[in-house]
């Protein structure tokens, strides 16, 4: 079993603000791997930089075996990704945006149609299926996003906060079924999520990224040791400490400012 | 090949699906049309200038595109904030390929908005000479389109919010639509507004449409059409270009 993904000594610089500082892990094929850390500690800057979409201001990163700063098409076509924020097509159906997804992906249009009625039974979705996504509950669109990632197959699965706003029965319902495709079809996954019982509960692997720095990695029981926690929460806190996070405007403040000036001054 | 279909497909179906969006757009330059069209008809006639409407009316068309295309080009913007931006970013498929299938979609929904407004200014009295060139003023709508979408892609591949949209339409649209020929004749203008439409795309732009449907050009057909596809050719690669540098 090799790895399927290798960091290290990866920087990012924003001007003066360094938002990653000299990271470096491995996530070994087939795993799951918990990315834990306060808001603002450069989890979301690190998935970007290992999906191709920012560029690392120095270290290196192998993903699938690839560069993503110059193998961009080859480390897309490995793995599938469910974003922080929401990012689907409002004006478009659900089976509409999973049928773009496919095209883009270059999934056989009958293995295409197969896989979107097989993912959208999954998350519980069939019927809603040729609703547009404007009349999704924040739930059902989170679901939606679940079930496109997985729609190409990806060697890996990103998932930033993916179970956020979910019930408590969604929640598990997505974790078993990604604990079986790690399982049974090797499936690597990378998440972030800011519930420790579910990164104790699902993660071979966790690292705590805290100011850009990983402060501690491993097993989830090696952390609760070393720390003398526990929980994986309270070694979270422990390593992490109880100040509050200070996060930049995140897209919905970003999107109400701007609403604002359109309304005020646009054209149309 | 597939990508650069599908999403200018999803163009085309956000267009379709939002008519309030269509008659939104349409209230400018039926405005324009009327108050202008027969405001300054008589005046026009009186100087021996002809049908004003029939001079005016392929402006008004022109005004619809450029609009309409810098404003689906600008939508890269919309996209980056309700994050479907992001979807297509990371999938195996170039930024290229991305970034045409935008730029075509916007061109396409721009001219269809065109269309719809040559329609309204036939209802008005607009006419036609002749068939057999409305082929070339087709053309000539989409190259407009083409441009102005570039234009857009620009726009929205490096400016992170709405907040800049205001400027752009006051500072740099809406000066390039009145010192364009949309308006009036170029030949008997002031030297530096002659200087200033000579220098405007849309004034090729315009002039091609207004030859092609049969008004009379202001240059050539040729040196319309030449002008107006180099430039949309360099447009066109600077928008490409600013879009495959999205970072996130």
């Amino acid at each position: 079993m090799g790895e399927m993904i290798v960091v290290n000594d990866l920087v990012k610089n924003y001007g003066d603000f360094c938002a990653v500082n000299h990271i470096a892990f491995t996530v070994p094929e087939g795993s799951i791997f918990g990315f834990l850390g306060p808001n603002g500690a450069g989890k979301t800057t690190t998935i970007k930089m290992l999906t191709t979409v920012l560029d690392p201001t120095s270290g290196s990163i192998r993903v699938n075996g690839h560069d993503p700063t110059r193998e961009q098409k080859q480390v897309r076509r490995s793995f599938g990704i469910v974003f922080q924020d929401p990012s689907l097509d409002d004006e478009l159906t659900a089976f509409e945006n999973m049928d773009l997804h496919g095209i883009l992906y270059g999934v056989p249009r009958v293995e295409r149609l197969k896989r979107i009625d097989m993912l959208v039974e999954f998350v519980g979705l069939s019927d809603r299926k040729k609703n547009f996504v404007k009349e999704y509950s924040g739930g059902m669109k989170r679901r939606l996003e679940v079930a496109r990632a997985l729609l190409h197959k990806p060697r890996i699965l990103f998932l930033d906060e993916p179970t956020i706003g979910l019930d408590p029965q969604t929640r598990n319902h997505i974790w078993s079924y990604i604990q079986q495709l790690s399982k049974e079809e090797n499936v690597t996954v990378f998440f972030t999520t800011h519930y420790m019982e579910e990164a104790d509960r699902v993660a071979a692997n966790v690292a705590v990224i805290d100011h850009g720095k990983i402060v501690s990695q491993g097993t989830p029981s090696e952390l609760k040791t070393n720390t003398g926690s526990a929980t994986l929460e309270d070694a979270f806190i422990a390593l992490t400490g109880h100040a509050i996070r200070e996060e930049e405007a995140n897209a919905i403040d970003r999107m109400r400012t701007m609403g604002r000036a359109w309304r005020g001054g646009g054209r149309r | 090949m597939r990508a650069i279909y599908i999403l200018c497909m999803r163009q085309l179906k956000r267009y379709v699906r939002s008519p309030a969006r269509i008659i939104g757009s349409l209230g400018q330059p039926i405005l324009f049309l009327v108050a202008l069209g027969f405001g300054f008809g008589s005046m026009f006639a009186k100087a021996g200038g002809g049908s004003y409407l029939n001079f005016l009316s392929p402006g008004i068309v022109a005004m619809a595109i450029l609009f309409n295309a810098v404003f689906s080009g600008i939508e890269i913007i919309w996209d980056r904030q309700f994050g479907f931006l992001k979807e297509t970013l990371v999938a195996p498929v170039s930024r290229l390929e991305i970034v045409f299938g935008r730029t075509l979609g916007g061109a396409i929904v721009a001219m269809a908005q065109g269309a719809v407004v040559l329609g309204i200014c036939m209802i008005a009295g607009f006419r036609i000479h002749s068939a057999w060139l409305v082929p070339l003023g087709i053309v000539f709508m989409f190259l407009i389109a083409l441009f102005f979408t570039s234009m857009g892609t620009v726009f929205g591949s490096v400016l992170q919010d709405m907040q800049g949209f205001p400027l752009i339409m006051n500072f740099l649209v809406m000066p390039l639509f009145f010192f364009s020929s949309a308006l009036f004749p170029v030949e008997s203008l002031p030297k530096f507004m002659q200087a200033a439409l000579k220098l405007n795309p849309l004034t090729y732009g315009v002039d091609g449409l207004r030859g092609s449907l049969g008004h009379a050009f202001a240059f050539s057909l040729v040196t319309d059409f030449v002008v107006l596809s180099i430039l949309t050719g360099i447009l066109l690669a600077i928008g490409s270009y600013c879009f495959s540098k999205i970072q996130l």
